[in-house]
């Protein structure tokens, strides 16, 4: 690449775990480490440098990560949760350094890791587009030049001069949204902050990020979203564990992403239970997906029935436990959430500890196409409490074959819309 | 895209690598980032006076009511000397350059805390968080001095030349917050023990300085060469002599605001070392 707006070289960086254990930390402890802990503790604090840390308790959040990015091209980051997509824009965005490696990045550069970043609610409208601009790196002039643009970008005209905390979530949203899109910088690192507000809106900051990439600015796209990625991005950067794995056409590297093993399985087991997810009144063990003959699948045609299992362990004799589980789809939108209220005969049982296993069916013609991810909980009730929670537990996708019979009938075009495809009754008659 | 963004696009380019050792201070950069720096101590300020009832009568109020309890405690009750100039305006001259210090240094030490979710989420000189916190002090002080020509005026108390070195003065109290603000500010994002100690250490050192007593109270020998090295006591000392023509500072003034330029930029330096690895820790 000649000129490259951004040229990353083997960047990695470490992070130390176990922060939390530290915050733990009793007065016994403290007073058993003694005399020597504080005479560390005096030296770091005259050396200026951190505790170096243990090699087992430190995470390589990226690890020898190299790219090249041209002047004007858009690409698009995607990985699991905590693969090191918002590291990597994090250190590029200077917020942290890199523990190794470097990068160079020739151009003014702009960063949009959340969106109304310092918004105050106390403040105006109007004081806090001037505010945010400002922490988002703009001048003066230029946000006054845009001011107007800004506000009816945001539909937000009538309230300007109304404290944010005033403002619905909406309102809030599309402002800090609108001061964002306004932002216009060579190099723009931007991390999911699509994923806001009302879908028209969503669709309204789709096209300006369009409109953006399309002026020949550079952008760095963080997201989630399969779709959203293959529309904005016609190259993909995918990580996995803080490595970059693949790095091209959009198309393909979704696609490999999809079916690689980056998704979570249909099937998750936490065989100890001190290690599984939960609390001392409720462990998760384990959450498996399964068509209705009870195999495991990966793949589910969209008119058959399945049904997910939660195994969880009561530890305790006093409380009843509640499964939880909720639907969401690639988009991250959550489809529904359900939990087992409706068995009436096991809550009219007294709680009883020991592993129990919740199941719930989900009907065929009612998911639309795509990949599903499912979030396992076990929570109780009075006083309400999450014993323990795991997003994207397991995954399933949903394939509709058009074979004229499912929701989408003879239509056999490539899109059906729609979160859920429900096949339902209809009766046409001649008035 | 606007020109001047261009301008600066073709110019520069930004080395991202590891931290190592101790870093230029790279005031350069400071000076670019000064509408943030601006943008900072505005909503500092709106934010201080908007949520609250009577708004910036607080910034008048605190210190009136903080004058008459000293006035009549000290003034009345204990009959201290003021060095011939009526109670309440020799407290008030003293509070002025006081809640400029120790306001500031509050503010600073937990400026970074406080505003994590910018330091965690977009890039600047994490330096101007402090320095936003120090310098919002300078217009509560600009109200204060408006009350004080009144009270003087009321008193009938008339200043001498001196008063032209105030300005000097204010600079003195505002590098000594800094310095103990910015190394503040540095140590709470790791260790917020910082914090809590906060209150102690600006009660102990309100003691120490001649706000609500005269300098002349202190005995002499090594325990007045040691109240000397205050650097508050010096300021404070000041004001009352630029405003009253009283006692002139001690010429040990000298070392202390020395000590203060010295720490300030130790603090920087320290600071400095640190900025990269607050968006981790704080």
């Amino acid at each position: 690449m000649a000129d490259p707006a951004i040229r990353a070289q083997a960047l990695s960086k470490r992070y130390r775990i176990g922060v939390a254990r530290r915050g733990y930390r009793t007065l016994r402890d403290a007073v058993s480490e003694g005399l020597a802990a504080t005479l560390r503790t005096a030296y770091r604090l005259v050396r200026a440098r951190p505790r170096r840390a243990q090699a087992d308790d430190t995470i390589w959040a990226l690890k020898d990560v190299t790219f090249e990015v041209a002047r004007g091209e858009v690409v698009g980051i995607i990985g699991r949760n905590g693969s090191g997509k918002s590291t990597l824009l994090k250190v590029l965005s200077r917020i942290t350094r890199p523990t190794t490696g470097s990068a160079e990045i020739t151009g003014r550069v702009g960063s949009l890791l959340e969106v109304g970043t310092g918004f105050h609610p106390e403040l105006t409208g109007r004081d806090n587009i001037y505010l945010n601009g400002a922490i988002l790196g703009m001048k003066r002039a230029e946000i006054a030049h845009k001011f107007d643009e800004i506000v009816a970008f945001a539909e937000v005209e009538r309230f300007i001069d109304t404290p944010v905390k005033h403002y619905s979530s909406g309102m809030y949203l599309r402002l800090a949204f609108a001061v964002a899109a306004h932002l216009e910088t060579e190099i723009l690192f931007v991390d999911e902050v699509l994923a806001v507000g009302d879908a028209t809106f969503q669709n309204k900051c789709l096209r300006k990020m369009q409109e953006v990439g399309a002026e020949g600015h550079t952008v760095v796209f963080v997201s989630h979203s399969m779709p959203t990625i293959q529309r904005l991005c016609p190259r993909v950067i995918l990580l996995d564990e803080g490595r970059l794995v693949a790095d091209g056409p959009s198309h393909e590297i979704t696609r490999h992403y999809m079916r690689a093993g980056s998704l979570p399985p249909s099937e998750r087991v936490w065989p100890d239970p001190d290690k599984a997810p939960g609390d001392s009144v409720a462990r998760l063990r384990s959450v498996r997906v399964k068509s209705e003959k009870g195999q495991p699948i990966l793949t589910i045609d969209v008119r058959e029935p399945l049904v997910v299992e939660v195994d969880y362990w009561n530890l305790q004799s006093t409380v009843k436990p509640t499964a939880i589980i909720h639907f969401v789809n690639e988009e991250g939108i959550t489809l529904f959430a359900t939990n087992d209220w409706n068995d009436r005969a096991w809550w009219d049982s007294p709680p009883i500890p020991g592993l129990m296993r919740a199941i719930c069916r989900i009907p065929g013609n009612f998911l639309a196409e795509g990949q599903i991810f499912v979030l396992a909980a076990v929570g109780s009730y009075n006083p309400n409490v999450l014993h323990a929670i795991e997003r994207d537990a397991v995954s399933f996708q949903v394939v509709d074959r058009s074979e004229g019979d499912g929701a989408r009938g003879a239509y056999a075009g490539s899109e059906w819309p729609g979160v859920v495809r429900p096949l339902l009754a209809w009766h046409v008659e001649k008035l | 895209m606007s020109a001047q963004a261009q301008d600066a696009a073709a110019a520069t380019t930004i080395t991202i690598r590891p931290a190592s050792g101790w870093l230029a201070l790279n005031l350069a950069e400071l000076w670019e980032y000064r509408e943030l720096l601006y943008f900072l101590i505005w909503r500092d300020l709106k934010v201080r006076y908007r949520q609250t009832a009577i708004g910036v009568a607080w910034v008048v109020l605190q210190p009136l009511v903080t004058t008459a309890i000293f006035a009549v405690i000290f003034g009345r009750l204990a009959g201290l000397p003021s060095e011939g100039v009526p109670y309440p305006v020799f407290i008030f001259a003293a509070l002025l350059p006081w809640q400029l210090f120790s306001g500031a240094i509050s503010r600073a030490a937990v400026s970074l805390v406080s505003n994590a979710n910018l330091v965690t989420k977009v890039y600047f000189p994490r330096l101007l968080v402090p320095l936003a916190a120090v310098l919002s002090g300078l217009v509560d002080l600009t109200v204060f001095l408006v009350i004080l020509a009144g009270m003087m005026g009321w008193y009938r108390v008339t200043p001498s030349w001196a008063v032209l070195t105030l300005p000097l003065l204010v600079l003195v109290a505002v590098l000594a917050a800094l310095a103990i603000g910015i190394l503040l500010a540095a140590l709470n994002v790791r260790y917020r023990d910082v914090q809590q100690a906060i209150p102690f250490l600006i009660q102990i050192w309100f003691l120490a300085s001649p706000v609500a007593y005269s300098a002349s109270l202190v005995p002499s020998g090594i325990w007045r060469v040691l109240y000397n090295l205050n650097p508050m006591t010096g300021v404070i000392q000041g004001f009352r002599w630029a405003l009253f023509g009283k006692a002139a500072p001690d010429p040990l003034t000298w070392i202390s605001v020395t000590a203060v330029v010295v720490l300030l930029v130790a603090a920087l330096f320290y600071f400095r070392r640190l900025e990269d690895s607050f968006a981790d820790v704080v």
